[in-house]
């Protein structure tokens, strides 16, 4: 494609010829240009507007000391990170944020696989329970929230029933210290392990037969090729559920928001929903900023291991 | 917790897949039987919520707050989702979410389509940081974005506007990445081919690319309508306006109105919001799980 107008025939009469040629080449190239500017950089200009200039606003804002809507802003350099460090409320706020990323990514990488063994098998009635199973996934997080504190509710939910049933008595879910939290982790569970389930089961239908045959010929027995063989193969998509489900549950809000409002006193206000309340209820903007540079931080760490992971073990499809 | 936690215990014994019919038929026999338990449990404890759900909303307060629990309503009633359209205008806020929905799922398509078919097919010298640029902004998480896309959308006086919901949203770098995966796929001497009869770049897109890709932008397509639908922090900030409010904001305004939770009215509003979502995923399913999976991983 490149200038190739040495051609010997054309090299005699070439002078007249060869800049006319260069100046088609130019045109073209002038017209690549516009093309590309007409079909990437709306898309390109989006993110420059809305996700890079913010990136680096928030920088910015996390120097300052300054209210949300109010026109007066004092620079305070690394003030609001001394601040967070400091604040009575942060050992609660990074427990509770730990607790939560630890129990639902735990927790859905152990029942997603579960499940995703279970559907893995050719039983009857599979089919229908993969599509229960995922449908939860795709329904919006304040609807889901909903309907659970519905199940929930101490006096007339369906959990209630259930516990009286087998002789217990429910907790007061929405107003108890540690039942708040644990509601949340339930219900998070709930809507995100099908989810898991299913790139296990595209994993699972990876593994090759003859490994089974050729360990089912070695004489091991089922638990026993889980365990050396299935598991580790299985290796490289566990990593990668678990960066994203990591990812995902760091930044899980509408849960938090539509059950319990990060009460009570707090207890189930993770460092994602302390961004929304300093930000946006309290209206402290540069201390929420500088909680979300912490954030973006731990989730760009997070992201950098499985980016320099994901290059060496994983394909994509 | 209690139902949940018989699937953990019992799924990881039968591992791997189906062994060629076994000699230990009885024992067969009864890991047959536990695995059909473990998957009625699962099944039920992954649908009653949603049953439970349909079946309150029909339901009359009486019902609802009798003691012995009660499955089924005793007529089907509409009382609820009467309750629900005077207490907020719900036909509207389902407007507002179908339309924003499409407009921004299909406007993210289409941002996504045009920029990955340049950053794939359009030689230019700096295609490279074009790239990087796109695939970065991957990385960087939403959270961080919204105080300062919140003042500049409230600077521009775009709250309570549906391009104040709209716009700060519809950069598209997931679908993008997932298109110039396919496309780098695509034959390309039927590209060549059509530059040959001199169709030029727009032409190649629409009649070429786009109808080779249809299986990637269904995927794309339905993965966004779902995050559309469901979006809920953003417009939750940038509307307080129930003429431009989605339905997941209604909801919980709905949820603050009465100091007691009605939940007759409250799980008919939840039925409103979940049921599009539903429907779509149990008629394309399929589409949509090989969109939600690629990126993921193989073996």
């Amino acid at each position: 494609m490149t200038a190739q107008t040495a051609t010997p025939i054309a090299t005699a009469p070439s002078q007249p010829h060869s800049t006319q040629r260069r100046a088609a080449q130019r045109r073209k190239r002038l017209r690549n240009l516009g093309f590309f500017a007409l079909l990437a950089g709306p898309n390109i200009a989006l993110l420059l507007i809305f996700v890079y200039r913010p990136l680096l606003l928030s920088f910015y804002y996390s120097m300052l000391q300054w209210n949300m809507g109010s026109s007066v802003a004092r620079f305070i350099g690394f003030e609001n990170y001394i601040r967070w460090f400091t604040d009575p409320d942060t050992p609660q706020v990074m427990g509770t944020t730990a607790i939560f990323a630890v129990t639902t990514v735990g927790g859905s990488l152990v029942l997603g696989l579960g499940l995703a063994l279970l559907l893995n098998k050719k039983i009857f009635g599979r089919g229908i329970a993969r599509t229960v199973a995922f449908a939860p996934y795709v329904l919006s997080g304040i609807a889901v929230g909903m309907l659970w504190l519905y199940i929930f509710d101490p006096r007339y939910g369906l959990l209630s029933t259930l516990l009286k049933a087998i002789g217990l008595s429910s907790p007061q879910w929405y107003t108890t210290s540690p039942w708040a939290l644990i509601m949340i982790i339930i219900v998070y569970l709930w809507k995100h392990v099908g989810y898991v389930a299913l790139i296990y089961l595209a994993g699972l239908q990876g593994v090759p037969q003859d490994l089974h045959d050729a360990a089912a010929l070695d004489g091991a027995g089922k638990t026993r090729t889980f365990w050396s063989i299935v598991l580790p193969l299985l290796g490289p998509v566990t990593f990668f559920l678990l960066i994203t489900t990591i990812l995902s549950s760091l930044q899980s809000f509408d849960l938090i928001k539509a059950m319990t409002d990060g009460g009570p006193l707090g207890s189930t206000t993770t460092l994602m929903y302390q961004i929304y309340v300093e930000g946006f209820q309290t209206g402290r903007a540069g201390f929420a900023s500088a909680a979300a540079t912490i954030l973006f931080v731990i989730l760009l760490v997070i992201t950098a291991i499985q980016l320099k992971f994901m290059e060496r073990k994983v394909h994509y499809a | 917790m209690s139902t949940t936690v018989d699937e953990r215990v019992d799924a990881p014994t039968p591992a791997g897949t189906d062994q060629p019919k076994g000699r230990r038929r009885p024992f067969r026999a009864h890991l047959d039987a536990g695995l059909y338990l473990t998957l009625i449990a699962a099944i039920l404890v992954m649908s009653v919520p949603l049953i439970w759900m349909f079946l309150a909303s029909f339901k009359e307060s009486g019902e609802i707050y009798s003691v012995p629990l009660q499955w089924l309503p005793e007529a089907f009633e509409w009382t609820n989702y009467e309750q629900v359209a005077t207490s907020i205008p719900i036909g509207r806020m389902a407007l507002n979410s179908v339309g924003l929905t499409i407009a921004g799922a299909g406007l993210k398509v289409f941002l996504g389509l045009t920029c990955a078919y340049a950053l794939v097919f359009i030689d230019v010298p700096f295609k490279r940081v074009a790239f990087v640029v796109v695939i970065f902004a991957l990385l960087i998480p939403s959270q961080i974005t919204i105080i300062p896309n919140y003042t500049l959308i409230a600077s521009l006086g775009w709250l309570n506007t549906y391009q104040g919901i709209l716009v700060p949203g519809l950069a598209s770098a997931f679908g993008t990445f997932l298109f110039r995966q396919h496309f780098r796929s695509l034959p390309i001497s039927v590209l060549e081919a059509a530059q040959m009869d001199g169709a030029g770049h727009w032409r190649r897109l629409w009649r070429f690319v786009v109808p080779m890709s249809m299986p990637t932008i269904a995927a794309v397509g339905l993965i966004s309508l779902v995050a559309e639908w469901n979006d809920y922090l953003w417009p939750m900030l940038v509307t307080d306006n129930t003429d431009t409010m989605t339905l997941p904001v209604g909801l919980t305004l709905l949820q603050s109105l009465d100091g007691l939770q009605n939940w007759g009215v409250l799980m008919a509003a939840t039925v409103v919001v979940t049921t599009p979502m539903l429907l779509i995923f149990l008629v394309l399913q399929r589409r949509l799980v090989s969109g939600l999976t690629a990126g993921a991983v193989t073996g």
